[in-house]
């Protein structure tokens, strides 16, 4: 492995991102550093600009002010597609897959990234791209192994209880081969048993697969568990950053999450 | 009284029984018309499905895709250079829609971008009309129209020409969109902006591809309606009679759309000859409205489109 590209160094830079919508300061001034192998859980109460960071990074959102730096380069200023292009991929905090289509036409539509003949060549579908589609359907089917899925691959996705939903929706991440994986509440909706599975396909796709993980998450104790870091936001602001044990005794962290007021 | 029923529902069908070879050119010429208005509801179809736009100048740019291959064919042109001139001005038309009238409109409600397509609609009207004069063209591609007969049927040449290219047409698109990565795409977009988006399929280029699509479709549709009825301002209009085709076949299917307009087409012309004696003729003209009416009251989503559940 080489130097860049070895468990700990850093991957993601967000440096002062200021992100404004009108007159609401969504995000003022956020700095997060993501290295490479981390989960990173950001968490903070509602309206804390936690998606809002997500959009930054993933490009749905244009910052204000700051510079966002990947892998060493400043793409600040891309668009989803490019986003995607880098490695980045996402979830997002409503399920957004593909409801018409199967859970398995949803991972292969995931894996366009990855598909080397061009867009327009593809027209022609038989020969190599026949067999590039193959070779595809194979890495494919491994993820719904890994995911446990199988019984319901061949199913629409609009049709699959919320919580199978969700852990299609990771599937059609993790089938772009991330380098980078943005989770935005993985888990909420959540029985304590899906989230027990969230969790174990959370920590086996950063142990496997060596897939760095950012993910916002609202269930205290599923933070605690799995992130080897905990970045706290508020009003848009971040106010805390470190190991979990730490962040958890964080005066300013209390204070944000239980109000000063009612002490 | 008996006797009124029998008119409307014994002696029709005793006519068809009685001279098979006759329906059968009445049924042959109903496909030839139904497959013309599948092309044109196709069109409809692909830009509804990618981006959810009920685009009002399709008519229009069936319009302006004939004028311009006429146009430059009467300037000398021949004919097979000046599709492919008239290919590219479409694919160029694809583009600029894309830059000036969709892209700033992005995740704007359905009802702005189709008043887009509206505004769209009377610009290449006038802009057609500037550039290539308004009198009616006669379009001459080289296929007689005249009739010759198969196994004691007598078949219209032009119609049954523009009848295969559109069934080959029909076919092709059919299987690019549903066989193909392209295909995938282009149903992601449908189903989830932003998700197809975050998995990396750019907007962009499938919106570019689908308008350029279009256009291809408008052409073929306006030769074959042009060759029969000349290149004129009404030609925009049979975009009326694809869209009783959209509500049969479902706004989103491309099956559908080829079904519904075989249905209309046949239904028109059987209807018209058979039964329109009986109420002084026309049926042709408002068959396929009060066949769509009927279907928004008992099957709103269409033969093939999707289901339409409103949770409350």
């Amino acid at each position: 492995m080489s130097e860049a590209t070895a468990p700990g160094t850093l991957l993601l830079s967000v440096q002062d991102v200021t992100v404004r919508f009108g007159a609401l300061t969504a995000l003022s001034a956020v700095s997060l550093e993501i290295r490479r192998g981390e989960i990173v859980a950001i968490i903070g109460p509602n309206g804390a600009g936690k998606t809002t960071l997500l959009n930054v990074i993933s490009g749905f959102y244009q910052p204000d002010a700051g510079r966002i730096v990947f892998d060493g380069q400043d793409r600040t200023r891309l668009r989803p597609p490019d986003v995607a292009a880098l490695g980045i991929a996402r979830t997002f905090q409503n399920v957004a897959l593909f409801k018409g289509m199967s859970v398995l036409d949803n991972l292969m539509t995931g894996r366009l990234m990855k598909m080397r003949s061009h867009f327009l060549l593809d027209a022609v579908y038989w020969g190599p791209a026949r067999r590039e589609e193959l070779r595809h359907r194979k890495f494919v089917e491994g993820i719904i192994d890994f995911l446990e899925i199988q019984a319901i691959r061949k199913m629409p996705a609009g049709k699959l209880p919320y919580g199978l939903q969700k852990r299609v929706e990771l599937g059609r991440a993790l089938a772009a081969e991330p380098t980078l994986l943005l989770l935005d509440e993985p888990m909420a909706g959540m029985n304590v048993e899906e989230k027990e599975d969230m969790s174990r396909f959370i920590l086996d796709v950063n142990g496997e697969f060596g897939t760095t993980i950012a993910l916002i998450e609202h269930d205290m104790g599923v933070v605690m568990d799995i992130s080897d870091r905990v970045a706290v936001l508020d009003y848009g602001r971040k106010i805390a950053d470190g190991p979990p044990e730490q962040v958890r005794k964080d005066q300013a962290v209390l204070d944000a999450y239980l109000g000063t007021a009612h002490e | 009284m008996s006797s009124l029923l029998h008119a409307v529902f014994v002696a029709p069908f005793l006519d068809m029984a009685g001279s098979p070879t006759f329906f059968a050119e009445v049924f042959l010429g109903g496909v030839a018309t139904g497959l013309m208005y599948s092309l044109v509801a196709l069109g409809f179809v692909l830009i509804f499905k990618a981006s959810g736009v009920f685009n009002f100048a399709q008519g229009t740019m069936v319009l302006f895709a004939a004028l311009t291959l006429v146009g430059l064919m009467e300037r000398g042109v021949p004919v097979v250079p000046a599709l492919v001139l008239t290919m590219a001005v479409m694919v160029a038309l694809a583009f600029a829609i894309e830059r000036i009238v969709l892209r700033p409109l992005v995740n704007q409600e359905p009802i702005i971008l189709f008043m887009a397509t509206i505004g769209l609609n009377f610009f290449l009207e006038g802009f057609g009309e500037m550039l290539w004069g308004s009198n009616v063209k006669r379009l001459d591609i080289g296929i007689p129209d005249q009739s010759f007969m198969v196994a004691g049927i007598q078949l219209n040449q032009l119609e049954m020409s523009a009848a295969g290219t559109a069934a080959v047409m029909v076919t092709v698109l059919a299987v690019f969109f549903q066989r193909t990565r392209i295909g995938r795409a282009l149903r992601a977009v449908a189903d989830d902006h932003e998700a197809a988006l975050s998995i990396g399929i750019p907007l962009k280029t499938i919106w570019i591809i689908v308008w350029s699509v279009a256009g291809l479709v408008a052409i073929v549709a306006g030769v074959m309606w042009g060759a029969k009825s000349g290149v004129q301002f009404s030609l925009s209009l049979i975009a009326l009679k694809a869209l009783p085709v959209l509500i049969l076949g479902g706004f989103t299917s491309v099956p559908g759309a080829i079904v519904g307009g075989l249905i209309i087409g046949v239904g028109e012309k059987i209807g018209e000859v058979y039964w329109g004696p009986l109420v002084g003729g026309a049926i042709e003209n408002w068959f396929a409205y009060v066949l769509a009416l009927v279907f928004l009251l008992f099957r709103p989503q269409g033969l093939f489109g999707e289901k339409i559940i409103e949770r409350v």
